[in-house]
This record gives C-alpha cells, sequence and structure tokens, in this order.
C-alpha cells in the first residue's frame, strides 16, 4: 500500500469545546487527526467520557466544531455549510446509533421509518421506486418485505439494530458512522450484527467508522484502530500494531481488561491499572511519535523511550 | 480445583420445579418452565442466558418483585437464614406474599444490584443519605450511628474521601462510582444474598474489571453467596464458581465452571462459547448463533433450541429432553446425551478453542 491515497474523510486538528458556565467549559475532543480511507473499517475505542462519541457527532455535524477541520470526500464540511455542502454531507455520510429503541420513531412503521431519507432529499422519481429500495434493503439486512410494516416495538433488540442498518444503508452512504451499535445487545446478536455490517462492506464497499469500547469485537471489525483517552487520540495504527505491540500504558491497560471466557486464567488475572495523573503524563506537551507508517503514539520524548524500553 | 464444598447444609436457598407465566393481552407467556437451582454459602452462581430467556424474571421472584401480571404456577423457593436472634428460618418464598417478602427479607436478607446505577439511585437524594435509609429502617439505629457505618462501607467500596462523598448528589459521580454506591447500599445491612443483575453492562471494560474485583473481595470478606445474571461469559469465567445456562425458560446446562467451559455439552453452549470474540486468533469471521429465541407464547413442542440447532435430531421437534446427569456437578438438557443418540462431531473452531483454552489453563486430561 505504498500508493499515495487519499482519504475518504480527512480530520486534522478536530476540536469540541462545549461551555458549562463561564469559568468552566468542558474540552470533549481536543485537537485530534485522523484519516479513514475509502472501504476501510476505523475503530475508534475508549473509556466513557473519552470524547469518541462526540467525536462521530462532531463529524456529522450534530454539533458545531470548535475548531478544526474536516473533509469529506473532497468537500470542507468544518465551518459554516454552504447549501449543497450541507446536502452532500446528509445523504452521503450516515449513523447507527447505540439504542435502537430510542432512535426509531415508535408510531411510524419500519418500511416508513427506512423510507424517510430518500423522501427528504427527493431522491426517488416515483413511490414505486422507494418501496424497491425500501424492500431491497430490508432483504440485505435480513429482514423480510412483510416485516417493514410492523411497528418498532413488534421486533427483538437485534432485528431493532437491523432496522437502524437498514434506515443507514438505504441512501447507499460513502460513510458510515456506527456510534457503540452493538453495546446494548447480547453477545451472540452482538455477532449477528457484526457479521453483517462486514458483508455489507463487501458487498457495496460502504466504510465504516466504528465507535466502541469493547476492544474484542473492534478487533473483528476494525483495519485500524484509534484509541481515545480523555479528548485525544494517545496511539493509532493497525489492528494488529495495536494488539501485538501496544505502546502507551493507557492502551496496554485497555487490552488487559479485555475478560477471557477461560475460567482459570480469568480468575487469576489482574487489569493493569492506569492512572493518567500518577503515572504523570501530560497529553498536551506531547506529539506524535511515528513507529510505522500507520502506527502513531502521543507522547513526550521521556515517555516514548520510557514506555518503548519496557 | 474444588473451590467450595457443597454440603447439603450449607444451602442458602434452593428453587424447584419453578413455573412461572405471564397473563398478557395476547395470551399467556410460559416465561419459566421448571427450574431447579442450588445456592450455597459463600458461593458465586452465575445465570447466563440471551435476553428473554427468563434469568431476570427468576431473581426478580426471589426478590419479591414480580410484575404484577406475572403468576408463578408451581414450584418452591426456599430460602434459609438466621432471624434476629439467631434461629434458623426456614421460609417459602413462593408461599409469601410479595409484600412480605419486600418487608422482612429484602434489603435485609436479600440484596441487588441493578444494572444501571443512574436509574437505580434517587436523584434527589445525597448519597449518604441512600446508604443509611436501609439501615434506618430495618435495624432502627440513631443517625450518628448509621452514619458512621455508611462512611465505613463507602470506604470498604473503594470510594476515598467518603466525607465529601456523603454529601453529594448521584449525579455528581461517575458511572463506576455510583455503581460502587450501590453495592454500598446493598451490603448496608449485611445480607446474605446479593444478587446482581447485569451488574458491569451499563460501564465500560476497565471499570467493569475494577467492580467484578470488589465485589469478589467483599464477598471473600463476609462471606455472602452471589448470584449473577449476565450474558457476558469473559464475566462469567472471572467471578463464577458454578454456572447455569438459561434458554427460553428453561436450565440447559449447568455444573461448576470448570466442567461447563472445558467440556461444553448443549449445543446452545457451544454456540455461546465460539460466539465470544477471541483477541489471538486470526480468524476474521464470528460464529454467531443463527435465528432468534422462540416466542414462548405459543407452546414449543419439543427442545426449544431445536429450531437453531444444526444437530438437532427427530426426536428434538417431538419431546423435551430430560436432564442427563454427565457426572460431577454437571447436568444437560440435551437428547444429544442420550446414550441411544449418535455420536456428533463439535464445531472444528471450538475444538480448537478449547485445546487452547485448556493448554491455557495447564489442564490435561
Amino acid at each position: 500500500m505504498s500508493e499515495i491515497r487519499t482519504p475518504l474523510l480527512h480530520v486534522e486538528n478536530l476540536k469540541q469545546h462545549f461551555k458549562i458556565s463561564r469559568k468552566f467549559t468542558t474540552k470533549a475532543v481536543d485537537g485530534i487527526s485522523f484519516d479513514i480511507y475509502e472501504g476501510e473499517t476505523y475503530g475508534l475505542v475508549g473509556e466513557s467520557g473519552s470524547g469518541k462519541s462526540t467525536t462521530g457527532r462532531s463529524i456529522i455535524r450534530l454539533y458545531e466544531p470548535t475548531d478544526g477541520k474536516i473533509i469529506f470526500d473532497g468537500h470542507d464540511i468544518s465551518g459554516k455549510l454552504s447549501k449543497e455542502d450541507e446536502k452532500f454531507l446528509r445523504t452521503n455520510m450516515q449513523m447507527i446509533f447505540q439504542d435502537p429503541m430510542a432512535c426509531l420513531n415508535p408510531r411510524k412503521k419500519v418500511s416508513q421509518i427506512i423510507a424517510e431519507g430518500l423522501e427528504i432529499h427527493h431522491l426517488c422519481k416515483s413511490k414505486q421506486e422507494i418501496e424497491e429500495r425500501v424492500a431491497d434493503v430490508l432483504d440485505k439486512v435480513g429482514l423480510s418485505k412483510e416485516q417493514g410494516t410492523r411497528f418498532p416495538h413488534q421486533f427483538s433488540g437485534g432485528q431493532r439494530q437491523r432496522v437502524g442498518i437498514a434506515r443507514a444503508l438505504v441512501m447507499n452512504p460513502k460513510l458510515v458512522i456506527a456510534d457503540e451499535c452493538i453495546s446494548a445487545l447480547d453477545v451472540s446478536i452482538q455477532a449477528q450484527v457484526v457479521n453483517l455490517m462486514k458483508d455489507i462492506q463487501e458487498e457495496t464497499g460502504t466504510t465504516y467508522l466504528f465507535i466502541a469500547h469493547d476492544l474484542s469485537m473492534v478487533k473483528y471489525i476494525s483495519n485500524r484502530i484509534g484509541v481515545m483517552h480523555l479528548g485525544h487520540i494517545v496511539e493509532t495504527g493497525t489492528t494488529d500494531e495495536i494488539f501485538e505491540n501496544p505502546i502507551h500504558p493507557y492502551t496496554r491497560s485497555l487490552l488487559s481488561a479485555i475478560p477471557h471466557p477461560n475460567p482459570v486464567v480469568e480468575k487469576a488475572r489482574r487489569a493493569i491499572t492506569y492512572n493518567k495523573d500518577e503515572e504523570g503524563v501530560d497529553y498536551e506537551a506531547g506529539y506524535e511519535h511515528v513507529l510505522s507508517e500507520t502506527h502513531k503514539v502521543l507522547a513526550t520524548d521521556e515517555e516514548f523511550e520510557k514506555w518503548t524500553k519496557k | 480445583m474444588e473451590t467450595v464444598k457443597r454440603n447439603k447444609d450449607d444451602r442458602v436457598l434452593y428453587i424447584r420445579d419453578l413455573n412461572i407465566s405471564f397473563q398478557t393481552a395476547y395470551g399467556t407467556v410460559r416465561a419459566i418452565r421448571g427450574v431447579r437451582l442450588d445456592l450455597f454459602k459463600g458461593e458465586t452462581i452465575a445465570i447466563v442466558g440471551e435476553s428473554g430467556s427468563g434469568k431476570s424474571v427468576t431473581v426478580k421472584t426471589i426478590m419479591g418483585i414480580l410484575d404484577s401480571n406475572g403468576v408463578i404456577d408451581s414450584g418452591q423457593i426456599i430460602y434459609r437464614y438466621k432471624d434476629e436472634n439467631g434461629e434458623e428460618q426456614e421460609v417459602d418464598l413462593v408461599k409469601m406474599s410479595q409484600k412480605d417478602i419486600r418487608y422482612k427479607l429484602c434489603g435485609k436478607h436479600i440484596a441487588m444490584v441493578f444494572q444501571d446505577p443512574m436509574t437505580s439511585l434517587d436523584p434527589t437524594m445525597t448519597i449518604g443519605k441512600q446508604i443509611m435509609e436501609p439501615m434506618r429502617e430495618h435495624y432502627n439505629i440513631s443517625y450518628n450511628e448509621a452514619k458512621q457505618k455508611a462512611l465505613d462501607l463507602l470506604t470498604e467500596v473503594g470510594i476515598d474521601n467518603p466525607d465529601k462523598r456523603f454529601k453529594q448528589y448521584p449525579h455528581e459521580l461517575s458511572g463506576g462510582m455510583r455503581q460502587r454506591v450501590v453495592i454500598a447500599i446493598a451490603l448496608a445491612c449485611d445480607p446474605d444474598i446479593l444478587i446482581c443483575d447485569e451488574p458491569t453492562t451499563a460501564l465500560d471494560v476497565t471499570i467493569q474489571a475494577k467492580i467484578l474485583e470488589l465485589i469478589k473481595e467483599l464477598q471473600d470478606k463476609k462471606g455472602i453467596s452471589v448470584i449473577y445474571i449476565t450474558h457476558d461469559l469473559g464475566v462469567v469465567a472471572k467471578v463464577a464458581d458454578y454456572v447455569a445456562v438459561m434458554y427460553a425458560g428453561r436450565i440447559v446446562e449447568k455444573g461448576k465452571i470448570n466442567e461447563v467451559f472445558y467440556d461444553p455439552r448443549h449445543p446452545y453452549t457451544w454456540g455461546l462459547l465460539s460466539s465470544m470474540p477471541d483477541t489471538d486468533t486470526n480468524s476474521r469471521r464470528l460464529y454467531a448463533i443463527p435465528g432468534s429465541p422462540p416466542n414462548l407464547m405459543e407452546k414449543v413442542p419439543g427442545d426449544a433450541f431445536a429450531a437453531r440447532n444444526k444437530f438437532a435430531l427427530n426426536i428434538d421437534y417431538k419431546e423435551e429432553p430430560p436432564m442427563y446427569d454427565i457426572g460431577g456437578q454437571h447436568r444437560v438438557a440435551s437428547w444429544l446425551c442420550d446414550p441411544r443418540a449418535p455420536k456428533v462431531e463439535l464445531p472444528a473452531e471450538l475444538v480448537e478453542k478449547l485445546e487452547k483454552m485448556k493448554k491455557e489453563a495447564n489442564i490435561n486430561e
């Protein structure tokens, strides 16, 4: 992969601050940069409060980013949006949300929910075409056409999440942001949904930004992973690099926290704890150390030396 | 490997042939169908299953907080405890009214930790007041005494600066902290049984590990029995001594944790184990159990798992399998364990996974 690819999504120094009061501002996302290339899956992991969901929401412009540049397929979508850019963004970037019950309108039938985007953006010429596309996408996510006439409450959790995926996919988006889309599901259903998302990617070449806190699931779906903590991406690399050669202590603590379904091993295991202040890690002072073309760690020189020596 | 020796006299709770159904507008749902379970002193059991498999309903019955449309058709839940005078008491929770259970047992003898700490805490009361509430209610002790005990509990569950936290409200704490507070409340009256209903599902992995370690530590110190309800086999592996796998209202496989994890016999358990993501394997595809759980509104003929089971035999569609004794504590409800059943090869990936697990754990057969 030596040729220079242009990224589908280029995020540079993105900042998202929330003013709580005159004296206090929450810096949810504090200057992060990353690229997502076409057809790949970028996993964003971190604990709750690390700013990973905020990042997703800023990119799709559910928030007004405080600072930074977001370039999506050649269009600058940071700052004030022009009418065309907004339409381009809304039709080509879609989001799948965490709680499938909360994000589906309980008073609409599933087929209506899915068709809504098509209708708003006038993407189809006739009613019939809309119906066809809805039927197609329902089939793609493993639901039958008849199930489109039901209401969200008549489905199980896994099926509802499939509806959420169908709603995102019906627009043929270039990028799908999946915000913790499997966290609320049972383990066996999680596997079904992850496999479904992978199948769809193979078929249509959609790009995913996959946000989750569960590293073990992220491993199955992502090509590259970014680890976020307190508004900074502390480490980024390909899935293998992150899992086989984690440098940052926070990444290591995250990896150590994954439970193994092996009673004897699991009972003896203790998770590595990581406390930023105790270790004296300063994200503000750190800069990106490049280990390989894809593997980067946020650290100061001394920190980097200390972590790589171990 | 023997963790807790199971002695009949040490039983704190046992459930026999429990059947529960719910009356809904669409008909009767048979949510629990003949559950049998034992809980011993100081032991941890984990009930594993998908949502809708009836695991929450089982423990809700123990707590006397079954929904009003739920009916206990038959069965026994015998609970043994020491009352205030130190005398052994034995009660059948099925025969007690829900109100009686709540007034006499809940909080004091049986306590519960719920899934979401934000919804189980009262947002209008300070942390301190909420921890003191059960003690003041059940023991009638003075404010100062209760406060002292609440501060001790806060320290015990790993919250530093308890004096400051005592006066704070739930929204001022993080998710992990809130769950610690909930655990402190549950332990306020020194219960015999602690029921944890998915205590870590709402928390992220790093905090999950800490909370589980905390519960384990407190359990060892106080000698309480813990019932975990979860769908995460990683959590089960960490905490449980004994596992019961539930499917569609029945326990399909149960046994000591090593028996179930290293030698699973029920196809559903195979599926669950295979669908756990593994951080070391290079396979890019995850096994998923096909289909979804059956609708318990209709009477399920035969084995409820048959429709999703590629190893299903003809008899699975006709008759429900009995519990087979596999040896040790291991019991399995599957026709595949019948001596007349054909020999079935486990899926190759699972065999590989089990081999690797055994190797890591240094178990040789």
